[in-house]
């Protein structure tokens, strides 16, 4: 896990991460401007750490409704205002960008936070980036695994040589600067189902994993066959870290939290997927084996631990910023979850798996 | 209530006879109701890429935003080989998984042979239930012989669509209601 920068014996690594919607708000229409919004994504970055939170992620869409399109930027704009806490992208769609690029800069992010950068990449679950930067979703598989590949070789190689179908051939070429370390921690996104958890799995990257709802069950068969196909290809899958990314809503009761959590839930369904979210399925949050985050502390500390047994994950990070919540939430949410939730996470993680 | 009639063809008359007719009969008996008529010959709706129905512009972002709006969809159809046209099934391809949860959807088709019968039971009715519609059972079937001259003129098909009508505003007010009764018994 080292290679990954992870400690095991901090216990499980706790952070949040944005995605910058910017949507309106559901009970007035109103939507703030881009430029609160952006420097609110710095701000809620350094309560986390304030808060003593492990990691913050900024996550990348290039659409309507979002706001995060250049997230090195942002990232960068945190590092300079923190000094501890880990910055990933969550995540990076590498299909449409080069991963030449992309490495310098999170080598430079990496440099400028005294080392503290991590790329999380993925393939973009919306449409929007493909058709801006002109690629064909025809190629959806195809560029990521193309770019991936490199992207680890630029990342374990001193001098590349490499060639491909969407990016000029690289003859002996070597990357300015290179991260603090040498090495930058290199995740794989992966949707929730398992095709693509088996795909990290076959080449040894660590997975992050979005398990929004439904039964947390679910979700095990996506880990399982990721660390039972990591074993196949040969790699030791007690090396390889796990993270569970979700949306959570955090508050004093159980009942007050349902309530007051479902209008921004299904504002961010409605707005960006144009589907509401289902109040039968919602109401299943109730129980500690469904997957959605909403409830009292003790409430979220018994699913994520529940999660942990099936998982057994090193990081665990939550949206609380999405479907336009108010600031003030979450500035709460920060402060009760770091108080009331993250303690009890650490002592029972702390030393295992 | 939004109800759209959604007219599946772009070839021939019959549907889109037998979907004016339906439009004029909702407007008469439920004047309160909202409806709009989509004939997908008038439209140039895309072949579904899998984007997302938000993403698309145009008239398939029109189509596709419209009836997901709706609270109940009246499908007309013809059979072509012995299927609903790809035109109608475009429609379905670029829905969401779930896109008709909590709508109503009831079946309109015309057909050239009687022996088409089974096809919208067989074929477009397992394609509604796994998009969650609520699915008016009893269909109307139409055919050749029930028209003259773009009017139909069988009045026992006249009186199956006012039923058809009838029992789509029904089960479209029902379904809301029980909806409502159990949504306001989760206390959020």
């Amino acid at each position: 896990m080292e290679e990954f920068r992870i400690n095991k014996n901090n216990g499980m690594e706790i952070g949040l991460y944005t995605l910058g919607d910017h949507v309106s708000d559901p009970r007035t229409g109103e939507i703030m401007s881009e430029h609160r919004r952006m420097k609110e994504m710095v701000a809620m970055a350094k309560l986390a750490e304030d808060a003593g939170l492990d990691v913050y992620g900024v996550g990348e869409s290039h659409q309507k409704h979002f706001i995060a399109s250049s997230t090195p930027t942002i990232l960068a704009a945190i590092a300079s205002a923190t000094e501890k806490i880990k910055l990933i992208s969550s995540s990076t769609v590498l299909s449409a960008d080069d991963p030449v690029r992309v490495y310098e800069q999170f080598s430079t992010l990496d440099l400028l936070s005294d080392g503290r950068a991590e790329i999380v990449t993925g393939r973009g679950s919306r449409y929007g980036v493909y058709e801006l930067f002109g690629y064909d979703m025809k190629d959806f598989e195809e560029l990521f695994e193309e770019k991936i590949d490199l992207l680890l070789k630029l990342n374990s190689e001193q001098k590349i040589t490499w060639s491909g179908k969407f990016r000029p051939a690289l003859n002996d070429a070597e990357i300015f600067p290179k991260p603090l370390s040498g090495k930058l921690p290199i995740w794989r996104a992966v949707g929730g189902k398992p095709a693509s958890a088996i795909k990290a799995g076959k080449i040894g990257m660590p997975m992050h994993l979005a398990a929004l709802y439904g039964a947390s069950s679910v979700f095990k068969h996506t880990v399982d066959a990721y660390h039972r196909t990591a074993t196949e290809a040969g790699f030791d899958s007690a090396k390889l870290p796990v993270a569970m990314a979700t949306m959570m809503y955090l508050d004093k009761d159980s009942q007050t939290a349902l309530k007051e959590y479902y209008p921004y839930l299904n504002n961010t369904f409605t707005q960006l997927r144009g589907t509401p979210f289902p109040k039968d399925r919602y109401a299943e949050a109730t129980s500690v084996k469904n997957a959605i985050m909403v409830g009292s502390p003790q409430q979220i500390i018994e699913k994520i631990l529940y999660q942990y047994e099936l998982y057994g994950h090193q990081r665990f990070i939550v949206q609380i910023d999405h479907g336009n919540l108010p600031f003030k939430k979450i500035q709460e949410m920060i402060e009760m979850f770091a108080t009331e939730v993250v303690p009890a996470i650490r002592k029972a993680t702390k030393g295992s798996n | 209530m939004k109800i759209v009639l959604l007219s599946g063809s772009k070839v021939g008359s019959k549907t889109r006879t037998a979907m004016d007719y339906t439009k004029k009969a909702i407007t008469e008996k439920y004047p309160n109701a909202q409806t709009s008529l989509i004939d997908l010959a008038e439209y140039d709706v895309e072949f579904s890429d899998g984007r997302n129905y938000l993403e698309y512009e145009g008239d398939t972002g029109y189509v596709t935003k419209t009836i997901m709006e709706a609270d109940a969809i009246i499908i007309g159809t013809p059979i072509f080989q012995a299927s609903i046209p790809a035109t109608l099934k475009n429609i379905f391809d670029l829905l969401p998984v779930n896109a008709l949860q909590h709508k109503v959807a009831s079946i309109l088709v015309t057909a050239g042979s009687s022996k088409h019968y089974l096809i919208a039971e067989n074929q477009l009715k397992p394609i509604l239930g796994y998009m969650k519609a609520q699915i008016v059972q009893t269909y109307v079937f139409v055919e050749e012989q029930d028209f003259h001259r773009k009017e139909i003129t069988n009045d026992d098909v006249l009186f199956r669509i006012d039923r058809l009508i009838e029992d789509t505003v029904v089960l479209t007010e029902t379904y809301t209601k029980i909806r409502e009764e159990k949504e306001a018994a989760y206390g959020f």
